[in-house]
């Protein structure tokens, strides 16, 4: 079989599976599947620009994937006028101090010459200006929480359309991954590997502790969206009478359209990072990242930068997946800061992009909608095999009970064992790179 | 001024929750820095062996407390994590033999390495999750105190309290026998030799005829019990929660890497610099600096520098500041 023959086969594959969740179980879960489907493997073609491409081993993904939905509520919600009257002019001259003094210390730092002084006078400067970041920005952050703290307590957006939240996550993202990048590249890749986790895990507890931004765990409901509303179409006649018109319910009709609508947009943002992924992987500059990736000595010896090219690519991957992460959010209408776990937001991709094929964009956007399908049906199906396990023992009995409750967590330990399979048996993935 | 009163209200909040944190933590992180020096991977698996450990430990222990065997004070926790050891041993065996020797014997790269660790985490975290369920359990009894606030009070007629409670107690004292028991082994016995020497160089310890499957497999025993250990001890201290062991991942990777990496002195020492800092800095210090300060000088706030919930922050941010300045860590560890 020739290899595009065995890759649409294998696309087709996925495909039919997606379609018979759609004819056995509803159209309405099997658009669900394609719509997650869609944003992972997004985050895959991410995570597979810094693996694939670059050999960077990133597990901070969920971190950016946050800051993207931290986007989608910046710019998307309406602001809340009484909390920046109350304070936002003093929180947003609070975080000024805070990259004042950074830049301050930098500057000093760059100033002076290496020495137990420099220490001293950084550590002074560092210590000093925490406490005046803190007495400018807290008496800020009270004000604004203050107002109507059951409904706002937070500044809010910047009220514009939500579509323009997918590009802004995507900046933001790449500000964190400038960051992290310009400390942690260079080193060792098991020091990339904890840095990013930790600034994962940073980013969600910025995300669930500080109010003003985002509500924190109280969670921001109802962002704008870019499709209609379910009941709008219902309370449509014209919309109602051509579906009647082709014989079909019009509630189900309506959230069928809904999701269509959002699998649209989705799918024109996939088609465009992936072109734009297979045109960099095709050119000098990704002929140039294959050769870092494969030999960084020789690479560096042939007048590579290599440090620069790995930030540089670590920032592009960290960016594709902080649009992903603004779109999810848009598509949960909600932000919701304590859903974000690193084993489904950072090592699930992982085993999207292995699985997959690492090195090849169609392998990774295969691996996402593969995996996202089995993480979605992997849970009805332990149910019935432990149904199934577990019909001989007595009705009532305390292990049967237990092991049904317990089938809720097979999926975790069928994505460790397909991963383990795939790193064993075919360690290049189903569509391997090239 | 009271001092006093100062010295013993920074012993009660500060002092003695770090100290036993710093020595779990430290048990966590010899664990990561054996499998870095020998095997030569960061084994992301390691918290769910922590928890995996703990969950027979766990199951032991209740086992233990339905037949009515305890160790009356002390928790019979202890009791069980003799078992506990051997299961997880017997775990780590398996998915060497199953998992990670494929590759060894490849000699694949270390990055390879540790994706398949990641494999094997999901695998363990589902396990664990899967017999024992995702919710938090407590399996300390016996006696909470060894001195409680109000006995300390009446002793001493002091303001403030010093409370010690067992566990924190016996996470001290089971820290300090684990770790002279692990630098006897290295240092005096064959084996335990032969295991640095695989380390600083695997040619040369090879020539010198050392069986490296011995070694691996000694490694994975040890790392075995250290992680069961490590991870009881927090359980008891706190409590068990799939998750949380988890997430305590980044602590201990950040003892690791401060104390360098490959080193199981710096690990020691990682582990209480992360644990001293994590304190410290999300410690609400109105209480000391009230008793320290002179007379219409106290603090009006809480003078907490973080929010607890910042504790990943402070262990990750001294990793950074490591990392920048210090690459190979405070003590020099490996660098591959």
């Amino acid at each position: 079989m020739s290899e595009r023959m065995r890759n649409t086969t294998l696309f087709g594959l996925v495909a039919g599976l997606i379609l018979l969740t759609g004819i056995m179980q509803s159209w309405n879960s099997a658009l669900l599947i394609v719509n997650m489907g869609l944003i992972s493997a997004i985050m895959a073609l991410g995570v597979n620009l810094q693996w694939g491409f670059a050999g960077l081993f990133n597990v901070g993904i969920m971190g950016f994937v946050a800051l993207g939905g931290l986007a989608a509520v910046l710019v998307s919600m309406p602001p809340t006028t009484e909390a920046w009257a109350a304070g936002g002019a003093r929180v947003l001259a609070g975080l000024a101090t805070g990259a004042g003094v950074l830049v301050a210390t930098i500057l000093v730092r760059r100033k002076m010459r290496p020495g137990s002084l420099r220490g001293l006078v950084t550590l002074a400067l560092l210590v000093g200006g925490f406490f005046v970041f803190r007495a400018v920005f807290d008496p800020g952050v009270e004000a604004v929480e203050a107002v109507n703290p059951a409904g706002t307590g937070y500044l809010g957006g910047l009220g514009l359309p939500v579509l323009l939240a997918w590009p802004v996550g995507g900046l933001l993202a790449a500000g964190a991954a400038w960051i992290i990048g310009k400390a942690a590249l260079g080193l060792r890749s098991d020091y990339l590997a904890i840095a990013t986790l930790g600034i994962a895990e940073i980013i969600l507890a910025v995300l669930k502790n500080e109010d003003w931004l985002a509500r924190g765990v109280k969670n921001v409901n109802g962002l704008p969206r870019p499709v209609p509303y379910e009941v709008d179409l219902q309370n449509d006649p014209g919309f109602v009478g051509t579906v009647q018109g082709f014989g079909f319910d019009p509630v189900t009709a309506s959230s069928i359209t809904v999701k269509l609508g959002y699998a649209g947009l989705f799918a024109c943002v996939l088609l465009v990072i992936l072109v734009a992924a297979q045109l960099a992987l095709n050119s000098p500059w990704g002929r140039m990242m294959r050769a870092i990736r494969d030999n960084e000595v020789a690479a560096e010896a042939m007048g590579k930068d290599v440090t620069r090219r790995h930030l540089q690519v670590f920032i592009l991957g960290s960016a594709v997946c902080g649009i992903a992460g603004a779109m999810m959010t848009t598509l949960d209408g909600q932000l919701i800061p304590t859903s974000y776990q690193p084993l489904r937001f950072t090592f699930l991709v992982w085993v999207m992009v292995i699985v997959g094929g690492s090195g090849n964009n169609f392998g990774a956007v295969l691996g996402g909608f593969l995996i996202w399908f089995l993480w979605v049906q992997v849970e009805p199906m332990g149910l019935w095999l432990m149904q199934v396990i577990t019909a001989p023992l007595a009705e009532g009995s305390a292990l049967k009970a237990h092991l049904l409750e317990s089938a809720a967590h097979m999926r975790l330990l069928t994505m460790g064992v397909i991963l383990l399979l795939v790193l064993r048996f075919s360690p290049r993935g189903l569509i391997p790179g090239k | 001024m009271d001092v006093l009163n100062a010295l013993v209200a920074l012993s009660n909040f500060v002092l003695v929750p770090a100290l036993a944190y710093g020595s779990q933590l430290a048990l966590g992180a010899l664990g990561v820095t054996l499998i870095y020096g020998i095997l030569r991977f960061s084994n992301f698996a390691h918290g769910d062996t922590m928890a995996f450990g703990t969950m027979v430990t766990i199951l032991v222990t209740w086992a233990m407390q339905a037949a009515g065997i305890g160790l009356g004070p002390l928790p019979t926790a202890l009791l069980a994590m003799p078992f506990g050891i051997l299961g997880c041993m017997a775990l780590v065996l398996v998915t060497d033999h199953a998992v990670y020797r494929f590759y060894r014997v490849q000699k694949a790269k270390p990055v390879i390495l540790v994706i398949v660790s990641i494999g094997v985490m999901f695998i363990l975290n589902g396990l664990v999750r899967f017999v024992i369920g995702p919710d938090d359990q407590r399996f300390a009894d016996g006696e909470r105190f060894i001195i409680s606030a109000r006995t300390f009070k009446e002793m001493t007629g002091l303001e403030e309290g010093l409370a010690i409670r067992t566990t924190q107690g016996i996470t001290v004292v089971t820290a300090v026998i684990v770790v002279a028991l692990l630098f006897w082994f290295l240092n005096r016995t064959r084996t335990g030799k032969s295991m640095r020497a695989y380390s600083d160089n695997e040619d040369l310890a090879l020539l010198s005829g050392i069986n490296p499957d011995r070694v691996v497999m000694v490694t994975w025993l040890i790392v075995a019990a250290l992680a069961t250990v490590a991870g009881v001890l927090y359980g008891l201290d706190k409590s068990f929660k799939p998750f949380t062991y988890f997430q305590l991942l980044l602590p201990v990777f950040a003892s690791a890497i401060v104390g360098g990496l490959g080193n199981p002195l710096g690990a020691i020492a990682g582990g209480f610099i992360i644990a001293f800092s994590e304190v410290t800095i999300t410690y609400a210090w109105k209480k000391v600096l009230g008793y320290v300060m002179p007379e219409g000088l106290e603090p009006e706030g809480l003078v907490q520098l973080l929010s607890t919930d910042y504790k990943f922050a402070v262990s990750f941010v001294i990793l950074l500041i490591v990392l920048l300045f210090r690459p190979t860590g405070l003590f020099r560890g490996k660098s591959v």
